[in-house]
């Protein structure tokens, strides 16, 4: 997993609510054995015809976001399915940030497992970057996790929570599996014990 | 004297193998679930990295969301290349890693989510994770079942275990009881009508009072099977004497000394007296009507009797949303919900799919023929459709005009060859209306599989309490 320390990049506002995992990567891309190359196919029936025609409206078809890598969503992004297929197309395509007053839990712990950051901010503060996000490609935000704060393009500076488990991981680029295999010993007492416990199970 | 605790709360606390200083919990797991769609990338992640599955004795593994459901589908004609790939991959990585597996040619195949309590695998106060985010069915047996992403399921099979952090506490109550022709499905898609699809979220679901305690088993898992459209990640029920009357000689579930002492646990599983609970929801039985979905989030719920919203009936971000929503469903504002002509109708699903779904649709279709273009039913399982056919609730289905297929997740989500078309307006007892989920520009109104077959039966969305009068 890359590491995240600091983005400066275009942001792309996607106002709309409850953008859902369906309409982030739909069902017919999940046939794929591998996590890359999903990234022609993200939000693909908002983004192109049915004969494979891009839509000229849809944000990340306009010329000043095709090179986005935060996006600024409405409530609920990332509800529905748990496929990581949704994270996986972002990432492919060059989204490192979504910013939202809310997240699908399943979405946004997926997101940190790929070494995408979600970020929840108040209303208020997701009016300020979404209209800043309406300015264009000249308008660059900047994502710095380690201090965490936002930060618009013409300088207003907002802070985020971020879970501390999580940042650690995403700062380094840390495999979770790797960690938790260093903790084999309390799995196999945990195991032991439960088998005295709850033997059915 | 350790201080009232939820459900839960005591089904956590059993399962912390380890706690960080921030909170931080490894939690274990007694049982994995394991589709084709989302575990190829972590057995592949296994592979690269030389690991095993650590218990394959608790995975449990069955390709669902891919397969075919027509009668056909042992021909692997009736698969596309990359449904064929993805399925060959589960077969191969069941075998090479030794995991649990019932493949499409077993008469056990089925929806996960139907498989699993069906063959014992999913039992009270145990932690149950898939892929799959309809996981929070398992939750009806008193388990905090939820849906977890590929890297999960890979640290799953590593390590059986989870990073997770507690969530809140919500209880959602129904009083009393429900009124005829009004199911599990109503009370589900009402709760979500009522909290929205972002009401649930950070929180675990615990459905309770009267209505619930009167539900079956089937209509329980229907009830927890949408916490997720309810944001919730996982929805419980306290265990009661039909948990236990539904799980006992189960293929896997415990026997003899041990079945005694799993029962004397799994009465131990309720929320105490007192606990704390951080959000609280109350709905009274009696007011639940059958409902329908108009738009294209589950949230968009009304009652049968209503009339199809206008945006300006919203607030903040949904008047967009819900005008999006009316123009990708074809619909305007006024009209009544009884008044929407339906093509296709699908009963089945990890929702609606079980035995006591079947019978539902049947009881309205019995002696009727359908009016749609096309209708069929999926049964969740091998076993649901057997036993389907012993009460010859397949002859009814057959004889009102229905496809009665094999089993499979087919058109909830339409991987497989069963999708609707550009325009299609569908009655399905799925989980979920969003835009393209039956298949692109395909148009989906959520119901419970009763209102299904009324409208089956009409060729258009209908009460049918209406129907029941009819028969009575």
């Amino acid at each position: 997993m890359d590491k995240f320390t600091t983005l400066t990049g275009i942001a792309a506002p996607m106002p709309l609510v409850n953008i859902d995992t369906d309409m982030i990567i739909p069902k017919q891309f999940l046939k794929t054995i591998q996590r890359s190359g999903l990234g022609k196919n993200l939000f693909d029936e908002m983004r192109y015809t049915q004969d494979g025609q891009e839509i000229p409206d849809f944000v990340l078809n306009q010329p000043a976001y095709r090179s986005a890598e935060i996006i600024i969503a409405g409530d609920n992004f990332g509800c529905g399915s748990s496929r990581e297929h949704a994270p996986w197309a972002l990432l492919d395509f060059g989204i490192r940030c979504v910013i939202s007053t809310s997240f699908a839990d399943i979405f946004y712990n997926n997101c940190f497992k790929n070494g995408i950051l979600p970020i929840v901010m108040p209303q208020e503060v997701v009016d300020v970057l979404m209209a800043d996000a309406r300015k264009g490609a000249n308008a660059r935000m900047t994502v710095d996790l380690a201090a965490q704060t936002v930060t618009t393009s013409d300088g207003q500076s907002f802070g985020f929570e971020v879970d501390s488990h999580r940042k650690h991981c995403l700062m380094n680029g840390l495999d979770d599996i790797g960690l938790t295999l260093e903790k084999a010993a309390a799995i196999d007492s945990f195991e032991a014990k439960a088998a005295t416990l709850r033997p059915w199970a | 004297m350790t201080a009232p605790r939820t459900l839960y709360d005591k089904i956590w606390d059993d399962h912390v193998v380890h706690q960080a200083e921030d909170g931080t919990c490894l939690l274990y797991i007694d049982r994995h679930l394991v589709h084709e769609v989302t575990s190829p990338q972590a057995f592949e992640g296994l592979r690269m990295t030389g690991r095993k599955v650590r218990a394959p004795e608790k995975t449990i593994a069955v390709p669902d969301h891919n397969v075919p459901t027509t009668l056909d589908r042992a021909n692997a004609a009736t698969m596309t290349e990359d449904s064929r790939v993805q399925v060959a991959a589960l077969d191969k990585n069941a075998r090479d890693f030794g995991i649990n597996y019932y493949p499409v040619s077993d008469v056990r195949q089925g929806i996960v989510h139907i498989v699993g309590p069906e063959q014992g695998w999913t039992l009270p106060g145990m932690t149950v994770v898939c892929g799959d985010s309809h996981t929070a069915t398992h939750g009806a047996f008193g388990s905090l079942a939820h849906g977890i992403g590929t890297s999960e399921v890979e640290h799953v099979l590593a390590t059986q275990t989870l990073i997770q952090r507690k969530g809140k506490n919500m209880k959602v109550e129904i009083t009393g009881s429900l009124r005829p022709g009004v199911t599990a499905k109503d009370i589900t898609l009402s709760v979500i009508g009522a909290t929205g699809t972002a009401g649930g979220t950070g929180y675990v679901i615990e459905y309770c009072g009267q209505a619930i305690r009167e539900l079956s088993m089937e209509g329980r898992m229907t009830v927890c099977n949408m916490a997720i459209e309810g944001g919730a990640r996982a929805g419980l029920i306290a265990p009661d004497e039909k948990t236990f009357a539904y799980c006992m000689g189960r293929p896997h579930a415990p026997k003899g000394a041990k079945w005694e002492a799993a029962v004397a646990y799994w009465k131990t599983l309720f929320s105490d007296e007192g606990a704390h609970w951080d959000k609280v929801v109350t709905l009274r039985g009696e007011d639940i009507a059958p409902v329908v979905t108009w738009g294209t989030s589950p949230e968009d719920v009304l009652p049968i009797t209503g009339t199809v919203p206008a945006p300006t009936d919203f607030t903040g971000g949904k008047v967009d949303a819900a005008a999006r929503s009316l123009d990708y469903m074809g619909l305007t504002p006024g009209m009544k919900l009884t008044d929407i002509a339906i093509d296709t109708v699908f009963i089945g699903s990890c929702t609606n799919g079980r035995i006591e779904d079947l019978r539902a649709a049947a009881e309205i279709l019995k002696g009727r023929k359908i009016k749609v273009k096309r209708a069929m039913v999926v049964p969740g399982s091998g076993l649901v459709r057997a036993q389907a056919e012993e009460e010859g609730l397949a002859q009814i289905f057959i004889d009102a005009g229905f496809e009665w297929r094999l089993a499979g997740c087919s058109m909830c989500l339409a991987m497989n060859p069963d999708q609707l078309q550009p325009g299609e307006r569908c009655a399905a007892t799925s989980n979920r209306n969003f835009e393209g989920r039956q298949g692109r520009g395909g148009r989906t109104h959520l119901m419970s599989p009763a209102m299904a077959a009324a409208a089956a039966i009409t060729g258009h969305l209908t009460d049918v309490r209406e129907l029941m009068t009819e028969t009575a």
